[in-house]
């Protein structure tokens, strides 16, 4: 090593720049307790009964899916060992890990893979029962193999893709008496993984302490997790500075603490780890407002904002400018060229609107709406501020209502009592589990973060219908491409903001941010460095 | 005896309030938009339209307000408080595991406030419209007129972040298996700044009470009598005055204690205590109707045990409330 080389590592090691990746070189140190944040309680833990970030944050580490991804965002093993599908599409044969024990020491078979299958993921999960709508049953050949049957092709990439979120199994012999809702295991969760649920304390805590008989030979590493509650953003980034906890994942803390908190060299603050959870911030119209149900109008409204600026000025370096309902991180179906944006233009917002019909009258004013953010999340309160005033400019009166959640979603998806409404879509790596559902007609009634709009397009049902049950690769991503097209060119919502989850690590854990869901897989692999 | 009797009075006299709040607060409960379910999915981040009817079903919200009303009052009247939505637990299980958080937080807040308000009044108006009266009511101005979440905050950064000597939050150490005196000395120890938050805005009000009836008591005329008879300054007010101006204070307690019930939602988020005002709040938010009525309910209870103390307090400090009627 040259001596400047030397001296230019030292100066990186001193300033904290060198990446988690770097420390990988290091022997990873066995023992120590890796303290969450846990800034929303649950109902239940286990995630094969919900699918969402607050469950897996914690149920994640004790239970295991078949699959999960790896750093480039490709499935990998986990209680699957290997699968194969038929050309059809329509049977999906999974080789199961041999050997793994459940926490109650019981061995873990494709009968519990059946059973977890049919009765939690067809019946109870969240969007678990839209993907696993024609799984017609799932056979058991033999202790280590599970066989699933679809009544229409299920592409492989859509099932391997979404089984990291929607595929965590659940042991048959706790679950299969009595009624799954109220099962104690629940809260109290059992599973495979490399942490062993101890104890949670509603309100305050819950603790999960290393399983000794876990399939990875001579891991976890960690002794301990505990998940500290603490609802409260600014009281969060003031344990994180007092050491009282050592991970906050999601954006659970203010915009301002990201920003305060990347300046300290004690402190990792970034959006790595977290690309498998994408989110794009919305602007959804209610097309009954025959106002809305023009799509210059609704054109209007996007080149009104100078997204740009406001992405500059209020969230700084974690978001980009949305092009579309696929996120740029979703690498195996993002088209790359050839869809239209809406850019910022105030003076062709202006000419679609008169052009429209909908000219100024008394006060500069072409029409009133009514706005409603959803409670989740500061970003969405700001934008919906920065919409109000971008409206205002081009003539268009914006009333902000804002309600809680409970209230959001019935307002808005269930009475269609909106003009506008603005919070997040999540993308969920591939755009059947929860993304088309945004677009495709003929949505129940009442379901949240679907269609609710009163928007209907053949064009787009047929794409959607066509790619949910294409087989090949090659085709599916065009007609994926051809989707973000059509949702772009008739703009039923707008999705100007592409956004991923900030994380905020003390920099003694290691091992983190090196798959794509981290904050919601095992974490097998994480240590602490003392 | 009369005593108990009067007390016992206004016990029953509390009975139908109790009942009229329950019933307001399920009906006012009715015209918040959404329902648990709601909540639920907005927690999950989605489900579809079939899996919410499921769940609305068994969280019985498919029958008539009229009458899920009438199934909440009669297993009332058994004592039972029905079945927590978002705890999976029955609701009388939740209110017990929060209510020591809470009482403990209550009574060490409510106890620091009244010595301390009482000293720093009996000083203020013994020194009044000098510098010592001038520094207090001016401390205790900005204490009343300061939110209680930037006193936490700020405690925070202060105490536990610069100078570590207090937790940043929770009630105890985590995972330290501590008993006993250890165990007792550990919440100690993380209640002292929420105490001191919780505390100095109920001070300001103490000490102000303290001052002013401190001053109204002092120009009465039995005071004019015992400064007749040569007693000192300091035995006036220990012996005389004291004990009279102290009745507004107690009445004071009896009010606050509600307060403090909800005013502490602020100090347990900021300090992550897991007490009653967060599991009110939640089950707001929630829309949870069983918890939130079961700890309307159970503070309302507190309230009147308390203000059932007071009366007995009052008597014994004024004894012409018993002879007098």
């Amino acid at each position: 090593m040259t001596a400047l080389n030397r001296r230019d590592t030292l100066l990186l090691g001193a300033a904290g720049m060198i990446p988690t990746g770097a420390m990988a070189q290091e022997t990873p140190r066995k023992g120590g307790v890796l303290t969450v944040h846990f800034a929303t309680e649950q109902r239940i833990l286990n995630p094969s009964l919900q699918a969402s970030t607050g469950v897996y944050i914690v149920g994640g580490k004790i239970q295991e899916a078949l699959v999960d991804l790896d750093n480039d965002g490709n499935p990998v093993p986990v209680l699957a060992e290997s699968w194969k599908s038929s050309p059809d599409g329509k049977t999906h044969t999974f080789k199961l890990r041999q050997g793994v024990t459940w926490h109650d020491g019981k061995p873990f078979t494709s009968a519990d893979v059946a059973f977890t299958a049919m009765e939690m993921w067809k019946k109870i999960l969240n969007y678990g029962t839209t993907l696993q709508q024609f799984l017609t049953a799932v056979e058991t050949p033999d202790a280590h193999t599970a066989v699933f049957k679809y009544e229409r092709p299920m592409p492989q990439g859509l099932l391997l893709r979404a089984l990291p979120d929607l595929g965590y199994i659940s042991p048959k012999h706790i679950y299969e008496t009595g009624d799954i809702r109220q099962n104690p295991a629940n809260t109290a969760p059992i599973g495979t993984g490399p942490f062993k649920f101890v104890q949670y304390e509603r309100g305050q805590f819950i603790i999960a302490e290393r399983n000794t008989n876990y399939w990875r030979p001579e891991l976890p590493y960690l002794d301990r997790v505990v998940w500290r509650v603490i609802s409260d953003r600014a009281a969060a980034a003031a344990q994180m500075e007092a050491g009282q906890i050592l991970f906050s994942p999601y954006s659970s803390l203010a915009i301002s603490d990201f920003q305060r908190l990347s300046r300290d060299a004690r402190f990792e603050v970034t959006t790595k780890g977290n690309e498998g959870n994408a989110r794009t911030n919305t602007v959804e119209f209610n097309h009954r407002n025959p106002v809305l149900a023009d799509v210059r109008v609704r054109k209007a409204i996007g080149h009104a904002l100078n997204i740009p600026f406001f992405i500059e000025n209020f969230l700084g370096t974690f978001a980009k400018v949305g092009t579309g309902p696929i996120p740029s991180v979703s690498t195996a179906y993002y088209p790359t060229s050839g869809i239209p944006q809406i850019g910022y233009d105030v003076a062709l917002a202006n000419r679609l609107l008169d052009e429209a019909g909908q000219r100024r009258g008394a006060g500069g004013v072409r029409f009133s709406v009514r706005l409603l953010p959803a409670p989740w999340g500061e970003d969405i309160s700001l934008f919906a501020t920065y919409l109000q005033q971008s409206l205002q400019q081009v003539g268009i009166r914006v009333e902000i209502v804002r309600l809680d959640a409970a209230g959001f979603l019935r307002s808005v998806y269930n009475d269609w009592s909106f003009d506008l409404a603005t919070g997040w879509h999540q993308y969920r790596n591939d755009p059947a589990v929860s993304t088309t559902v945004w677009y495709r007609s003929g949505q129940p009634k009442g379901a949240p973060w679907t269609n609710q709009w009163g928007w209907q397009s053949d064009a787009m049902d047929r794409t959607i219908d066509d790619a949910a049950t294409e087989v090949d690769p090659a085709r599916r991503r065009a007609l994926y491409a051809e989707f973000q097209k059509l949702a772009q060119t008739d703009v039923p919502i707008l999705t100007p903001i592409e956004q991923i989850f900030v994380s905020v690590f003390n920099k003694r854990v290691r091992n983190a941010a090196n798959n794509p869901r981290w904050a919601s897989s095992s974490w097998h692999d994480t240590w602490l460095a003392s | 005896m009369r005593v108990l009797a009067l007390a016992g009075r206004r016990l029953a006299a509390s009975l139908p309030t109790l009942v009229l709040i329950l019933v307001g607060l399920f009906l006012l409960l009715q015209l918040a938009p959404g329902d648990t379910v709601d909540a639920l999915m907005a927690q999950m981040g989605g489900g579809d339209a079939a899996l919410a009817e499921d769940l609305r079903r068994f969280y019985g919200l498919d029958l008539s307000i009229a009458a899920r009303l009438g199934q909440y009052l009669l297993r009332l009247v058994t004592l039972d408080l029905g079945f927590s939505a978002i705890y999976g637990k029955p609701v009388a299980t939740v209110i017990l595991e929060r209510l020591p958080a809470t009482l403990l937080l209550m009574a060490a807040a409510l106890s620091f406030a009244f010595f301390f308000g009482l000293v720093l009044g009996v000083l203020a108006a013994r020194r009044v419209n000098r510098w010592p009266d001038t520094l207090i009511s001016t401390l205790g101005l900005i204490f009343y007129a300061t939110p209680s979440f930037w006193f936490g905050l700020m405690a925070i950064v202060l105490f536990s972040v610069h100078l570590q000597w207090f937790p940043a939050g929770g009630f105890y150490e985590i995972g330290e298996g501590l008993t006993g005196l250890a165990l007792t000395l550990d919440i100690a120890r993380h209640l002292v700044l929420p105490t001191l938050t919780l505390g100095l805005i109920f001070l300001a009000i103490y000490l102000r009470i303290m001052r002013a009836s401190m001053l109204e008591v002092l120009s009465l005329d039995f005071v004019r009598t015992a400064r007749a008879k040569g007693l000192t300054e300091t035995r006036i007010v220990t012996r005389h005055v004291l004990r009279n101006a102290m009745l507004p204070m107690i009445t004071l307690i009896g009010l606050q204690a509600g307060t403090m019930l909800g005013g502490s939602v602020v100090v347990e988020t900021v300090f992550a205590l897991p007490g009653l005002g967060r599991l009110a709040y939640e089950s707001v938010v929630q829309r949870d109707l069983n918890t939130l009525l079961g700890i309307v309910f159970v503070s309302a209870l507190l309230v009147i045990a308390i203000n059932f103390l007071v009366d007995l307090l009052y008597a014994k400090l004024d004894p012409r409330i018993v002879s007098g009627g």
